[in-house]
């Protein structure tokens, strides 16, 4: 395994300026600029580094436990068709696929010279995947989360605690993803020499969309060669992941925006329906603006107030999308659907008793769509199953009734 | 001339630009502040233009940007409130904002109306310089605007000198790398100020970031051609109701005399 080798000939991926297409660039005020100047300038040489991927393979498969499986669902593949194959992201150490950022960042912020670390946090998945590796680096960790975040992901937030970080509610606006991540710029605004932000998601100035996307790149660079192992063929027909700022859908599409024959299918948040005021699909609902620093496609008012989303999925919940995902929208190359919160609970309770297999609220979304692909018995889809359901158990047993 | 020129053509030092949030404390107040500050003795007016989702803000700006916003302040009705705003106020003024409700009215529409009730100059903290340079500054141009561009104590030289030549009017010095409002000690910038004096720039300098009272605004002054209140100043407003220009004329006395 290495890390994606960039050479910018893809229509897909971002240009030196950190655009895809019309989207992304880095919008960000002077306080910032050093900063993410800095990571401009040395972040692809820093991976590229025999002794960073020596590194970062390393804890890649010893710690995180990568590859993780590619699990062919037989009983899912009977009530939806095709070969449904998921990629069990939720397997990985700290229940999701965002550790395999923080692992590939933390090992960034070191040979940087960073002391301490902050990091934005929706589900509570990133922010535990940065608690982790700032305890194995022994760095300190500040994490913001959004105050109905806290509430609604509270093992999340206990683990946190355990492994050190200090959590800080954000108490602005909708109290959810985006605040947090308002927040966590504020603090390196404020501790620009000193700190580095590990960013959870393909969002944000550049090079965070396009760093973040190499990291989780691993994703499609295995389901690639487990395809291939298993069915004599690396290219599925299908590959669907959900999308709140869309990390796990980056790394599970990046190796195959070049396989034209690849239907890409993104998963928004549709809350409780896109007509009802509360959703979070900003393909649907969104317009060109800016959003973290980043031009991308974002749910807004017409005087550009970034307008608040809901979801009942914490992860989701966020009013953009990354730019690299805008440009897949707008290029056509991606197919953008979205789930509610009642069709992605019913998804989640349905994987549970076909498979055993309990999801994350926000993977749920992606497995939510599958009755809407109308499969044909050849056709093979890969689902990335980015995190397990243990934070969200309070939701599904809330809801055990109704499913 | 442009205002902000004339200004500094005139006044060289103790120059005094105060900042305050169109539409806060109440929807109405934004030209009765601006009013009370040029009859206070105030130099120039950066007036916010209040956004969701202000990024570089502290807590008191951002509060009273989220104010502004429930008072029902948009960018279209700023410009109503400013239509005639040149009949009773002549003090330069800046509007200062985040960039997205602007892309939303259209750079151009936006530029056209700025020039059309009065506006000197924008203050766009995210507005990156490659592409100031590349797409808008000949709009600006066309409407007689001047941007205004940041410096931070982790500028480095050569980022600074280019900021200096695409700045118009003034330079913006930050005092230290935090957002507005950080009670951060001005004493400890005092070698970043020296920085700054010894470069000398093409542009006027002034400080802002933590000048909050008599001795900061002095203190800044000493390195500088001025110094910027913001905090300090919507912490002073904010409950002044009916007493507006008399409040808005003590703090600014506070300042000055």
């Amino acid at each position: 395994m290495k890390i994606a080798e960039n050479t910018f000939n893809s229509p897909y991926q971002a240009d030196k300026n950190g655009f895809y297409g019309r989207f992304g660039g880095a919008y960000i005020p002077e306080m910032l600029y050093p900063n993410v100047e800095e990571l401009q300038l040395k972040y692809k040489e820093i991976l590229a580094d025999p002794s960073f991927q020596e590194e970062f393979q390393q804890l890649l498969t010893d710690y995180v436990g990568r590859p993780s499986p590619l699990y062919l669902a037989k009983r899912l593949s009977e009530k939806y068709g095709g070969h449904i194959y998921l990629k069990r992201e939720d397997l990985n150490h700290t229940g999701a696929h965002k550790i395999n950022n923080t692992v590939g960042q933390i090992l960034l912020a070191k040979r940087l010279g960073k002391k301490r670390i902050i990091a934005e946090t929706g589900a509570g998945q990133h922010g535990v995947a940065t608690a982790t590796v700032c305890a194995l680096m022994n760095m300190e960790c500040v994490v913001y989360m959004g105050s109905v975040d806290i509430k609604r992901q509270a093992p999340n937030v206990a683990r946190m605690k355990m492994l050190g970080a200090t959590v800080v509610p954000a108490t602005s606006g909708s109290e959810t993803l985006k605040d947090a991540t308002n927040e966590a710029i504020r603090d390196w605004i404020n501790n620009p020499v000193n700190t580095h932000y590990i960013l959870g998601t393909a969002a944000g100035p550049h090079p965070y969309p396009d760093m973040v996307a190499r990291f989780q790149s691993v994703i499609s660079e295995e389901i690639r060669k487990q395809l291939l192992e298993k069915t004599g063929k690396e290219i599925p027909d299908y590959v669907v992941a959900c999308i709140g700022g869309g990390s796990n859908a980056a790394g599970a599409f990046y190796h195959f925006l070049d396989e034209p024959s690849v239907r890409l299918i993104a998963v928004e948040a549709a809350g409780h329906g896109n007509d009802s005021g509360e959703s979070a699909a900003s393909t649907v609902l969104g317009k060109v603006g800016l959003i973290h620093g980043a031009k991308t496609l974002l749910m807004q008012t017409d005087d550009g107030q970034i307008t608040e989303p809901y979801s009942i999925s914490a992860g989701l919940d966020y009013p953009g999308i990354g730019p690299m995902h805008a440009h897949l929208f707008e290029s056509g190359r991606g197919t953008f659907l979205s789930a509610t919160d009642n069709e992605a609970l019913a998804a989640a309770f349905e994987l549970t008793r076909l498979e055993g297999i309990i999801p994350a609220l926000e993977s749920s979304h992606a497995v939510a769509k599958l009755k809407d692909l109308a499969l044909r018995p050849e056709e093979v889809v890969v689902v990335c199953l980015s995190g397990r359901g243990d934070k969200d158990m309070e939701a599904y047993i809330r809801n055990l009734d109704k499913f | 001339m442009n205002r902000i020129d004339q200004l500094f053509a005139q006044k060289k030092q103790n120059v005094l630009n105060v900042y305050c949030t169109a539409g806060f404390p109440t929807l109405e107040s934004t030209l009765p502040v601006m009013q009370a500050l040029q009859s206070a003795g105030a130099d120039l007016i950066e007036l916010g233009m209040p956004f969701s989702d202000p990024l570089a803000d502290g807590p008191v700006i951002q509060d009273s940007s989220t104010q502004a916003l429930k008072n029902g302040m948009t960018l279209a009705r700023l410009f109503e409130q400013l239509k005639d705003f040149r009949s009773s106020i002549q003090l330069p003024v800046i509007l200062m904002g985040y960039l997205n409700p602007i892309l939303q009215m259209g750079v151009e529409n936006f530029c056209r109306q700025c020039a059309a009730v009065g506006v000197d100059g924008l203050i766009l903290p995210e507005l990156p310089l490659p592409e100031y340079e590349k797409e808008y500054q000949a709009i600006f141009e066309k409407y007689g605007l001047y941007l205004i561009f940041l410096v931070t104590p982790e500028t480095s030289e050569a980022r600074l000198r280019r900021l200096d030549a695409a700045s118009k009017g003034f330079l913006y010095a930050v005092s230290s790398s935090s957002t507005t409002g950080k009670d951060k000690d001005m004493g400890d910038q005092t070698a970043y100020f020296r920085k700054l004096q010894a470069l000398h720039l093409k542009n006027p300098v002034l400080i802002g970031f933590g000048i909050k009272d008599k001795g900061t605004f002095t203190t800044a002054c000493t390195y500088s051609n001025g110094a910027i209140i913001g905090t300090a100043f919507i912490k002073a407003i904010a409950n002044a109701n009916d007493a507006l220009p008399a409040t808005v004329k003590s703090f600014i006395q506070g300042i000055i005399a």
